[in-house]
């Protein structure tokens, strides 16, 4: 590689600075219209600078939105949707992988089937069924479907694979309970899978928006995506630097959130592509 | 000294329940409740309800009607021919784009190697909404930024978002950009397992860049391209978020996908059973198109 030519080097560079450069401008533009006027955004010539309508584009944005409800909301969903997974796929994917007992195998086969059925499959009885309990229009119709999914299992049994038998076999032999070798063994070594897995159920609540869409009724119930559309939706008094701020508002915990931990997230999105 | 006896006596106890025969039950027991309430549930009924027809409150029987309708109806064919357009279009571009960006940010003499991974990767971790909504404005025929620049080059603009094709370019381009970061990743995972041993012994006996390509690379990772093709495929049937906002499935229903009419039939005209019964297509068509891969992925492993 020492004697790579200069040409090849630079349509490598232009090629990915040019790659960069699409990816990041919506960005960009999305941040730059949140602090200018409509009439700056639908000018002939718009402005691809920052403006100075930040302040104003909030209290319009207040006036139509309750954000601090709507940040709530979609906290509260996917904060409580991220732990639970954490816990239960962790736990489903560590007795397929660890254990020998009856019906595993049909049990396994039925959870990756499911795999390949559209959520969208179950929408119209889930409706029906969270009208009949009464649980139309609550967090918890939002949370429990998602979690039935059978990725996190999937990716947390692909990981547990490698767990060393011997650990758990020594662990046994010195009178370790069961539920203790799981959580003060199996859990500490298998952070990294679980730091992957959080990270992929947390964005996928976070974004969530066909499902809650159709089974949260209220304003004061919506998250970031079913508030966002409401806010697009309306024909009305368009004003499109205070949707712009409102979509900074949906991404902006997301994308720092990604920074933080973008090594943990890009390893997240490789071992899901993971071979059995 | 009594807390210490009282531990161990709960722990007998316990172990008497909690055995390594009955342990993966119990650790399984949440999911399985779940899968069956709302997963196992919901797909049975799906397919009973649509057998059904749901009009005025009141579920009647009605055999195979609801696919004999869904058959001869213009919207689901046309939904069906815009998700096909989007799938032949937009997969294999994303897969080239996937591999050559892969390859390029892989390249040893790179500098900034993790900036431009982060750059191209940040598109996948907004909400489709929230982007479908930007793009949305970028691609608006009076005033957006997408027409503005082509004016500025000299062509004239295009009414995106209100002509058949422009309106289908604009989802396939919007689609692209949120998801080649993705699938570059992926791609990543896999150019890394390539033993760099054998692009030194291709470099000694003078192989060049092309060659090397095309005949280490590509093969190796052959299979990651397919797991590529195979999880967009999937995707793309399910579309809704950039019908619904992007377009609205417009105009005349021209950008509509499976996903978005499932969505107006069953949840705002709720004709719950035809709903389920056009749920139960997507199911078929993604079983076929699961077999078709499924025999080309054996074929490439051989």
């Amino acid at each position: 590689m020492k004697n790579v030519k200069t040409m090849p080097k630079v349509v490598t560079y232009v090629i990915l600075i040019i790659a960069v450069l699409v990816s990041l401008f919506p960005f960009y533009f999305m941040f730059v219209s949140a602090t200018n006027t409509n009439a700056d955004i639908l000018s002939a010539a718009p402005k691809l600078f920052f403006g100075s309508h930040a302040v104003e584009n909030y209290k319009n944005l207040s006036d139509r939105l309750d954000l601090g409800r709507v940040l709530i909301n979609s906290c509260i969903l996917t904060f409580t949707y991220t732990v639970l997974s954490i816990f239960i796929h962790s736990m489903a994917g560590y007795a397929l992988a660890k254990f020998e007992f009856k019906g595993k195998g049909i049990m396994f086969g039925i959870f990756m089937m499911t795999m390949m059925i559209p959520g969208q499959v179950m929408y119209v009885p889930l409706f029906t069924l969270m009208n009949k309990i009464g649980w139309a229009n609550t967090y918890q119709a939002v949370i429990l479907p998602g979690l039935a999914g059978a990725f996190g299992i999937f990716l947390m049994r692909q990981n547990m694979l490698s767990f060393p038998k011997s650990l758990i076999e020594a662990a046994r032999i010195d009178g370790c309970g069961e539920f203790s070798i799981f959580f003060k063994i199996v859990m500490p070594t298998m952070k990294p899978a679980l730091g992957a897995l959080a990270i992929y159920m947390f964005m996928s609540m976070w974004n969530s928006f066909m499902w809650p869409l159709i089974i949260l009724g209220t304003k004061s119930m919506y998250n970031f995506p079913v508030a966002l559309s409401m806010l697009n939706g309306v024909a009305w008094r368009k004003d499109y630097g205070v949707i712009m701020l409102a979509t900074v508002f949906a991404v902006l915990p997301i994308l720092m959130i990604f920074l933080i931990f973008q090594k943990q997230f890009i390893a997240g999105v490789m071992g899901g592509a993971v071979k059995e | 000294m009594s807390q210490m006896t009282n531990d161990g006596g709960s722990m007998v106890k316990r172990r008497h329940i909690v055995t390594k025969k009955t342990a993966p039950y119990i650790f399984l027991f949440p999911m399985i409740v779940l899968f069956a309430v709302f997963m196992i549930y919901p797909i049975i009924h799906s397919l009973l309800l649509s057998f059904q027809d749901f009009s005025g409150g009141v579920y009647t029987f009605c055999g195979i009607q609801n696919y004999v309708t869904l058959l001869q109806d213009p919207i689901f064919w046309k939904s069906l021919k815009n998700t096909f357009i989007y799938l032949i279009v937009q997969v294999p571009v994303m897969v080239v784009l996937s591999l050559l960006f892969g390859v390029l940010v892989e390249q040893a003499f790179l500098k900034c190697r993790a900036g431009f991974r982060i750059g191209i990767f940040l598109p996948s971790v907004t909400a489709l909404v929230a982007y479908a909504i930007v793009f949305k404005l970028l691609f608006n025929t009076d005033f957006g930024l997408v027409n503005h620049m082509l004016q500025a080059m000299g062509f004239s603009g295009v009414d995106w978002l209100n002509t058949v094709w422009g309106a289908r370019m604009a989802i396939i381009i919007a689609i692209t950009w949120r998801w080649t970061g993705y699938n570059t990743i992926i791609v990543i995972a896999g150019l890394k397992n390539i033993p760099t041993e054998l692009y030194e012994s291709a470099e000694i006996d003078g192989a060049s860049f092309w060659q090397k390509f095309l005949y280490i690379t590509v093969p190796m990772v052959k299979s990651i391209l397919l797991f590529v093709s195979i999880t967009s495929t999937i995707g793309t049937l399910q579309l809704f978020d950039e019908s619904f906002i992007l377009t609205g499935g417009g105009p005349n229903n021209a950008t509509i996908t499976i996903g978005h009419y499932l969505y107006d039939t069953g949840f705002t005209y709720y004709k719950f059973g035809y709903a389920a019964a056009l749920s139960y297509a997507l199911v078929v068509i993604i079983g076929i198109l699961s077999i078709i891969q499924f025999k080309v992925t054996k074929g490439g492993e051989e």
